[in-house]
């Protein structure tokens, strides 16, 4: 009973190298709260709280197995075992 | 050092200088820990903007799990500017998130003369590096 969530290469220091780990819960929120309990740091990588609503930082690209969370109500979204989530960092970049 | 197909280099060229004055953007994926670019793999620019790029979400999954399925990672990551150097920007810098990819820069800012240079970006330390030409008849500039 697990939710598989798959990390990319940047994040790993924070899962001992592991490009794959377990979590729980039933909103993306509570799962980034679960991981962060065995691999600390990674929710700040995730999460921005800096506002009054903390959301997810918003040049990391969060999926629910095949669409992108912001579509599906973000932190919020409702994530049940045998799902995956997986997590890339945003390419991105400009001029300035 | 990058060494890379002349073939690869012009296709990354032709897609500055068709996306101009919007910034192009893209990645060359190789073989998982072989530094060498093979796969050109044209991104598009969610932002289509002269002055900001960035890749389309969906169209991200979509390729690094193609890479991931075939034992590739990305090589290469490129992109143009169109009004300033072909150097790493602030943002560039801020957003790299691929240690192990070389970052190359085009500038599109002159019709008649291009700039082509690849670095590193690891730890938001830029290095530059050589671009080297290989031939290699395995590469494939097709896209994608």
């Amino acid at each position: 009973m697990a939710i598989e969530v798959r990390i990319p290469t940047i994040l790993r220091n924070y899962t001992g190298g592991a490009k794959s780990v377990e979590g729980s819960g039933d909103t993306l929120a509570s799962l980034i709260a679960d991981l962060e309990s065995r691999h600390s740091g990674l929710q700040e990588r995730l999460v921005d709280d800096s506002g009054e609503t903390a959301g997810l930082r918003r040049f990391v690209n969060v999926y629910l197995n095949d669409e992108d969370v912001r579509f599906l109500g973000g932190l919020g979204a409702p994530v049940k075992d045998g799902d995956t989530v997986t997590v890339l960092p945003a390419v991105a970049g400009g001029s300035r | 050092m990058l060494t890379l197909p002349g073939a690869l280099r012009a296709a990354i060229i032709e897609h500055a200088r068709a996306d101009h004055p919007d910034e192009a953007c893209g990645v060359i994926a190789g073989p998982a820990g072989s530094d060498r670019p093979r796969r050109f793999i044209p991104m598009t620019n969610a932002e289509r903007s002269p002055t900001f790029y960035r890749f389309d979400s969906i169209e991200q999954l979509r390729v690094w799990r193609e890479m991931d399925d075939a034992g590739e990672e990305p090589v290469v990551i490129y992109h143009s500017h169109t009004a300033t150097e072909a150097y790493p920007s602030r943002t560039d810098i801020s957003y790299a998130s691929e240690p192990g990819a070389h970052y190359v820069l085009v500038s599109t800012r002159d019709p008649h003369a291009v700039e082509f240079r690849s670095f590193r970006i690891v730890d938001a330390v830029v290095t530059e590096e050589e671009v080297r030409a290989a031939d290699d008849d395995l590469a494939d500039a097709a896209p994608e």
